[in-house]
């Protein structure tokens, strides 16, 4: 070093996305527990996909590929990517989204660090506008009855479309606990009669351990310092608020705090989607604005919107706003605080 | 127990001090030569006094100040003047700078040394007497203290003396505090007196017990009232803004100064060298610095101004591999351009550098907006945006976003997972900044001097028109020529309001 500061105390950015990485496993095990070995087939589908897009844009742009493919983002946006996705989906469905996450809306923003929106969640976005049956494929959890399909059983489904002998679709798979609410209350029925009764499938499943899962990989980046309180902290506090008061307007037509907090993306999107520090603001006002503001476009998606999580929804629309949040809320300079609130004259 | 300030950000670093407090102070050889540069201090460089061959004594004022920021060199000790010339001088850029080289006689005699009847004096002698001693802040800004104990129209209450020397691997004012704390609180009550502040608050890192100890001791066996604060050692709490903050929770506004706000912060070199300079008569010749780092005996050593730095490094004995040499600290220190510049006043410390101390970092990654620097950012700015602003070259957004409040203490570059070196884009961006406004300036003169010359060419032609109607129209009505010069003195006319026309356009195209 030529010049000061002559000492780091940084790790680096293979170490932060390796934290990123690590904290995930606690709910890749969930996973596995709860829909079957297919989410790690995903995960490697993935991986590969994500690995082999980074290495040909890097080359494509003419930057070094090594040190950027090491440096382990691309395997973050695989990582979230595929675990967005239903484990059941056919192999080329995450392929597209991966390619798509990485090749566009990260390597043609200008690569690392430049990109405006959430690759992940982008690939997401791409998938379930344009290929929506298809990413409703998500694995009967153990708790309920029906065939298990092993690993051979799950990639002969994944990779081919192979049934085992004797199993139906229609009996693999059941609908997220978000669906089912929002189709059965299409159907007039109250969330009473929907949540009591066990014709409600996969209501109640075993969300709540992947949520748990997530909120444990969370903990872990925030006591590692990867992430900062904020972004989790306002984006659950907000998606509990709005529940809660659209819960207390009418308890039979919106789900309570603890159903939207429990169910889809919420946990992960506020640990691991919203955190991500290249498409989010950088001050802390701004980070409690964007995932409160996020929140609500969530819940709003969820309960109005034609899809059934609005998670991945929300980061993007939010994402376009960042620019503007970080323009508004920089902390005051040293020296040039508002006048009033304390400090020099 | 005084209530304390958090700054915002900072630093908990390992600080590597006890490595060089295990002796006392010791004074160093006479080194064969002294370089001796006459600019030692923020603002105009002294004007040389001596010639070459010339005898000078210990003490001796070889440079004069000239314009208002700007105070005295002096002889470090007797001797003959060898050279006037430019040397390399302690300095990132290498440049060279008009040093005044003096070859010791070995008999160290001094100048005549008048001591400063301060209480007596009128205040503006006092501080006239100051700048031709030489003294400037020795915590390295090196500012003319002079000026720093002239409030002009404000009223300083608090006197902050700044003990807290928070950079790593430095303990020469740790040392000085040990040894001398009798000493620093005179110069402390010296510069109470001439800034009439009502209160004297001491902070010095609790990273320090037995600097503090002593200065207690010398607190009390000297009778003031001054409060010796034990502040958390956070980086950069030694900062002046910080420690101000830390002390009195009052922020220096952007583009002041203390005295502004009521306060003044004085390093405690800087005292004690007040105090050798008003009760001694001794102007500012040497001054204690820190032997640490890639060395076998990290040491404190008193060291005259313009002794080359080999010598000075060599009473550490740097170990072999010592592959360059550091002024000041980890943090904002700078590499030397060579063993052969001089230790002037701002050198608070030298660390000898080895690959293994400070290791190379691998090559920067892009910025993936993390905001660890932010969070680390005592000045509370963006870093992260400052440096995109400074890599597009985007000046303007740079100035807008505080570029200017950035202390360049290094904090955000050190906790970069990515490696950038975030401080060499602001000193880039400031100086691209100031370069620009050189130039614009420059444009500005050359475009008023070029107007002026048209309009004085003009008027010329007009009077000299003017004067040969006089003449030619008084002796001979008809004569042929007049209308002649009528036309001259109407085209004289046009040009003149053009070129101002002409201006106005280009004004407005800028």
């Amino acid at each position: 070093m030529m010049s000061a500061p002559f000492v780091s105390l940084a790790g680096s950015v293979q170490g932060v996305m390796l934290r990123v990485l690590v904290a995930l496993v606690p709910a890749i095990a969930v996973h596995v527990w709860l829909y079957g070995p297919g989410v790690l087939i995903q995960l490697a589908v993935a991986s590969a996909v994500a690995l082999a897009t980074e290495a040909l844009m890097l080359k494509l742009r003419g930057s070094p590929v090594a040190p950027f493919l090491s440096d382990l983002s691309a395997l973050v946006t695989a990582w979230l990517l595929a675990l967005s996705l239903p484990s059941l989906a056919p192999w080329w469905l995450v392929a597209v989204g991966t390619a798509f996450a990485i090749a566009v809306a990260k390597h043609l923003y200008g690569g690392l660090g430049n990109n405006l929106f959430n690759p992940a969640m982008v690939g997401y976005c791409v998938l379930i506008i344009s290929f929506p049956a298809h990413m409703t494929r998500w694995p009967a959890p153990v708790a309920l009855p029906g065939p298990d399909l092993g690993w051979i059983e799950a990639a002969a489904f994944i990779f081919f479309g192979d049934l085992p002998a004797g199993a139906a679709l229609d009996a693999l798979t059941a609908a997220t606990p978000l669906d089912v609410v929002k189709t059965q209350l299409a159907a007039n029925r109250t969330l009473t009669e929907i949540l009591g009764q066990p014709v409600g499938h996969a209501v109640p499943d075993g969300s709540v351990w992947l949520a748990l899962a997530y909120a444990a990989g969370g903990l872990f980046l925030l006591q590692q310092r990867v992430i900062t309180w904020h972004v989790p902290v306002a984006y659950l506090a907000a998606l509990a608020v709005v529940a809660g008061l659209f819960h207390a307007a009418d308890a039979d037509r919106y789900a309570g705090p603890l159903f939207h907090l429990t169910y889809g993306a919420s946990v992960i999107g506020a640990f691991f989607i919203l955190t991500d520090p290249v498409s989010g603001p950088t001050t802390p006002i701004g980070k409690l604005l964007f995932a409160a503001s996020a929140a609500a476009l969530t819940y709003l998606i969820r309960v109005f919107g034609g899809y059934p999580d609005g998670v991945a929804f929300a980061v993007l629309i939010m994402n376009m706003a960042v620019p503007l949040i970080d323009a508004y809320t920089q902390l005051p300079v040293y020296g040039k605080k508002p006048p009033g609130s304390g400090g020099a004259p | 127990m005084r209530r304390l300030h958090r700054f915002h950000g900072g630093l908990k670093l390992e600080d590597h001090k006890a490595i060089s407090t295990a002796r006392p102070i010791e004074p160093l050889p006479l080194p064969s030569e002294l370089v001796v540069p006459l600019a030692q201090h923020i603002g105009a460089a002294a004007k040389p006094l001596v010639s070459p061959g010339e005898r000078v004594l210990k003490g001796q004022l070889i440079g004069l100040p000239e314009g208002y920021v700007s105070c005295g060199v002096h002889a470090p000790t007797s001797g003959r003047v060898l050279a006037v010339e430019p040397r390399r001088v302690p300095h990132p850029s290498g440049l060279s700078d008009l040093c005044v080289v003096i070859e010791p006689d070995g008999q160290e005699r001094w100048v005549e040394r008048e001591p400063i009847d301060y209480l007596n004096a009128d205040p503006s002698e006092v501080r006239n007497r100051i700048r031709q001693a030489g003294l400037a802040g020795l915590g390295g800004a090196v500012f003319p203290s002079f000026i720093k104990l002239n409030p002009g129209a404000n009223t300083v209450r608090t006197l902050v003396v700044n003990g807290a020397e928070c950079e790593p691997y430095i303990t020469c004012d740790d040392m000085l505090m040990r040894a001398r704390a009798p000493d620093i609180v005179a110069g402390i009550e010296i510069a109470r007196h001439l800034l009439g502040a009502i209160e004297v608050l001491i902070g010095i890192e609790d990273n320090k017990p037995e600097a503090i100890a002593a200065m207690r001791t010398a607190v009390q066996a000297g009778g003031h009232a001054f409060e010796i604060v034990p502040v958390p050692s956070i980086y950069p709490a030694g900062g002046e803004k910080q420690l101000l903050y830390t002390l009195t929770g009052l922020e220096v506004p952007s583009g002041k100064r203390p005295h502004d706000i009521g306060l003044a912060c004085f390093n405690v070199g800087s005292l004690y060298a007040l105090a050798r300079a008003v009760l001694h008569g001794e102007p500012l010749i040497s001054r204690i610095t820190t032997i640490t780092g890639n060395v076998d005996e990290p040491r404190n050593v008193e060291a005259l101004i313009g002794t080359p730095v080999a010598n000075l490094v060599a009473a550490g004995r740097p170990r072999p591999d010592t592959d360059a040499y550091v002024m000041g600290g980890p943090m904002m220190g700078f590499v030397l351009p060579g063993p052969d510049v001089p230790v002037v006043k701002a050198t608070n410390c030298v660390i000898a550098r080895s690959p293994a101390l400070f290791p190379p970092l691998p090559a920067p990654m892009p910025c993936i907006r993390c905001g660890r620097c932010a969070e680390v950012c005592p000045a509370r700015l963006a870093p992260m945006d400052l440096y995109a602003f400074a890599k597009s070259q985007n000046f303007g957004k740079a100035q807008e976003y505080s570029l200017f409040d950035c202390i360049e203490c290094g904090c955000c570059s050190a906790v970069c997972p990515s490696h950038i070196p975030l401080v060499d884009y602001y000193r880039y961006a400031k100086s691209e900044i100031w370069a620009r406004e050189r130039e614009r300036k420059a444009a500005d003169l050359a475009r008023r001097r070029h107007e002026f010359r048209l309009a004085r060419l003009a008027r010329e032609q007009q009077e000299r028109a003017r004067r040969l109607a006089e003449k030619t129209g008084g002796t001979s009505q008809a004569s042929p020529d007049r209308e002649a010069i009528l036309a001259a003195i109407e085209q004289a006319k046009s040009r003149k309001a053009r070129p101002a026309a002409e201006t106005v356009e280009q004004g407005e195209v800028r």
